[in-house]
């Protein structure tokens, strides 16, 4: 199926991409006929609880987890049938960067090695080039080249180490970076710090993003658009402030009542949300949301509803949308 | 207040030594909570938040040294035997961590630990004590109750152990529920769902909580009162409306601001906190705060402000040049 909210001129094309894994026999359906298009120059939001398949969609794309089946276009080629140097070359402009950033830099390797990593691999030669871009990209996230270059990861703090992995996906000038929860792990002060910075390099270097999340408000301040998974499919995707003014589907506004607000005077709405997600392993049949949706009849269990418009921009896959 | 209060945490002062010297986690903490009263402990990770929930408990680590006192329903858990202590926080007292499998012991069913735990503090038979299992386990809104009894903690996910966590809390019907960040290592829709069943269970039993955590929002229409931490002391303390409509200490009115809101537009720079929190070894000698402090005078660089009262003796900050002016809440 196509997506109509197709922005002219995508950077980034997902179509039906369905991705499996095989534990113990048992297949989990991780991503199921996921279609998403990104603009260039965008930030998408992708929102869903743990487990629905953010990171497994991420992986995806970068292809450093094997598809079943589906395409994933970057700058019009199909990255799911190139290899070797090919796909090399092109993932160059793609990055990665994670949610633990502690966990994802080597502990026994300086800072300065390990963000002219890419480079190395990339093929710059030149080692005095390699340590003037490896310094100037340090200097643009906000660390003292001087000082952090020739220092081990454990001398720094979370946010610091999120700086060092966000260098490190500049290093090779990409046009679009995967950012899988990239301040989850970091504290209320400093997660408005890397916000901040990653919204600062994306208008340096240019970047298109895809900025997955569970936290709705943390999406909300930098994503021009939100997309939001529940276990394994795609239920809803529109312009943010539209999103979250007027959710069309019912899991979109099952999150957002769930966001605690710092204000007394709102009450907590009790019992908003009905159990839990059941297992990818065996997925309920029709609407996967269907067991915990206060709106579901019938036709939810027998038929898998598509994305259909909703309002300009705004797609919902839901049989009975509150739109 | 005080003598009516359930726990008064009095002059609490937890030393840990460490290779880099020194790390004072907790600095002079003095806190009160009144029987079924709510209090939200708030701060950011290493502020000492999880050290003073195991002071009040008396589960420090070892080589802690810990001064002041901490009374609960009437005596000093500090000069308690270890085996009345036990009784207390199988009884009285309980506590539900951030990370569930703490709680739970992972070679045992969830049935045998809740019986265990019922047989012996409360000294049930064997068929009331899974009875009353079934009970809580419904209480605390897990479908097929009776079918969980034979079931292990890692059969279950994240929100299912934790709400397995809170029914051996509650089993004993405590005074006073310790929950440190219980709902953080889980998604949003199950933290709502977690935090109601706390709520909703500490209105109906009329037991005292201690809801600790680093989320302003998590705590705004939860408590009673809140305690805001920063660097191992309380900088400021307010019944939980009045903290919300002024806010008088910087850190307070920073860390609110930081919180990137949902009625805010897309691309909306953030007023975030520059720098980040001092190093726990290497104290400082005027406000910890001064370094990131927008408001910082000299003073503040050279003396520590003690907690003062405001307009009521129910709100207090430690701060030279408290914010004036209301702050407008957000919605
Ligand atoms: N290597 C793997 N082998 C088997 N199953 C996996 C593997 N990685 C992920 N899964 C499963 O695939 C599903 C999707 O996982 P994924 O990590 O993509 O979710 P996510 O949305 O990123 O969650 P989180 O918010 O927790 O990061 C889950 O059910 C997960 O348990
Ligand atoms: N077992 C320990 N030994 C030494 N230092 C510790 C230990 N546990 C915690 N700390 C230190 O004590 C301070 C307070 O920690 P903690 O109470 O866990 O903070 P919070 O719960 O607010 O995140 C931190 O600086 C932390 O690194
Ligand atoms: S399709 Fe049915 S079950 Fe699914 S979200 Fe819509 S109403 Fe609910
Ligand atoms: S005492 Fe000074 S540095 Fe500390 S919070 Fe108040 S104004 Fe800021
Ligand atoms: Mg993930
Ligand atoms: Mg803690």
């Amino acid at each position: 199926m196509m997506l109509q909210s197709s922005p002219a001129d995508p950077l980034l094309k997902v179509e039906n991409l369905v991705v499996e894994y095989n534990v113990g026999g048992k297949t989990v359906h991780a991503v199921s006929s996921v279609s998403l298009d990104i603009a260039r120059g965008e930030t998408l939001g992708l929102v869903g609880e743990s487990g629905c398949g953010k990171s497994t969609l991420g992986r995806a794309v970068l292809q450093l987890r094997h598809a079943q089946s589906g395409k994933v276009l970057f700058d019009g080629n199909d990255l799911t049938a190139m290899r070797g140097d090919a796909l090399r070359k092109m993932r160059q402009r793609v990055q990665l960067i994670f949610q633990d950033p502690i966990a994802s830099l080597n502990p026994r390797r300086r800072i300065g090695d390990i963000v002219a990593e890419p480079l190395v691999i990339s093929g710059v030669k030149d080692p005095e080039k390699r340590k003037q871009m490896v310094s100037d990209v340090l200097s643009a996230v906000g660390l003292d080249p001087g000082l952090v270059m020739g220092r081990l990861p454990h001398e720094f703090s979370g946010g610091q180490c999120q700086r060092i992995c966000i260098a490190r996906a500049l290093v090779l000038n990409p046009d679009f970076i995967i950012c899988d929860e990239p301040v989850s792990a970091l504290d209320v002060s400093i997660r408005a710090q890397i916000l901040n910075l990653l919204e600062e390099m994306k208008a340096r270097y240019g970047l298109t993003l895809l900025f997955i999340a569970h936290d709705l408000a943390v999406v909300k301040a930098v994503s021009d658009r939100v997309a939001v998974m529940y276990l394994g499919r795609l239920c809803e995707v529109g312009p943010s402030e539209q999103l979250f003014a007027r959710p069309a589907h019912p899991y979109t506004a099952l999150l957002i009542e769930a966001i605690p607000v710092p204000d007394p005077d709102m009450r907590p709405a009790e019992a908003v949300a009905v159990g839990e997600p059941p297992s990818p392993i065996a997925p309920p049949s029709g609407c996967r949301f269907r067991t915990r949706c206060p709106r579901a009849d019938a036709k939810c269990s027998t038929e898998v509803p598509e994305l259909r418009a909703v309002a300009p921009g705004q797609y919902a896959a839901c049989h009975h949308p509150l739109i | 207040m005080t003598d009516r209060a359930l726990l008064s945490v009095e002059e609490v002062l937890v030393d840990l030594p460490t290779p880099r010297g020194n790390l004072r986690a907790v600095d002079r903490v003095n806190l009160t909570v009144g029987a079924g009263q709510t209090l939200g402990v708030v701060g950011e990770s290493g502020c000492g938040k999880t050290m003073l929930s195991r002071a009040i408990l008396q589960l420090l680590p070892k080589k802690a040294k810990l001064q002041g006192r901490v009374m609960f329903d009437g005596q000093d858990l500090v000069s308690l035997d270890r085996e009345s202590l036990r009784k207390l926080r199988g009884r009285s007292l309980a506590v539900v961590f951030q990370d569930p499998m703490t709680s739970l012991n992972p070679v045992l069913t969830i049935g045998t630990q809740l019986i265990e735990t019922l047989q012996e503090h409360l000294e049930l038979d064997l068929a009331a004590a899974r009875k009353r299992s079934v009970e809580l386990l419904a209480a605390v809104g897990i479908p097929a109750p009776d079918q969980r009894l034979t079931q292990y903690p890692h059969q279950l996910s994240g929100g299912m152990r934790q709400r397995v966590a809170i029914a051996i809390a509650l089993s004993c019907e405590p005074k006073l529920l310790i929950a440190d960040e219980p709902t953080t290592a889980l998604d949003v829709t199950i933290q709502a769902q977690i935090l109601d069943l706390l709520a909703r269970e500490q209105r109906r039993r009329h037991m005292a909580m201690i809801l600790i955590t680093h989320d302003l929002g998590v705590v705004a229409g939860r408590t009673d009162e809140v305690a805001v931490m920063y660097a191992g002391r309380v900088v400021e303390r307010a019944p939980t409306p009045a903290l919300f409509k002024k806010m008088r200490m910087p850190y307070t009115e920073a860390l609110l601001a930081a919180i990137p809101k949902l009625d805010a537009a897309p691309h909306t720079v953030l007023p975030a906190i520059s720098g980040r929190p001092p190093d726990p070894t290497r104290p400082i000698k005027g406000c910890s705060f001064s370094p990131r402090c927008r408001y910082a005078v000299a003073r503040c660089h050279g003396e520590k402000p003690e907690l003062t009262e405001a307009e009521t003796p129910a709100h207090q900050y430690a701060c030279f040049h408290p914010i004036e002016m209301p702050v407008a809440v957000p919605a």
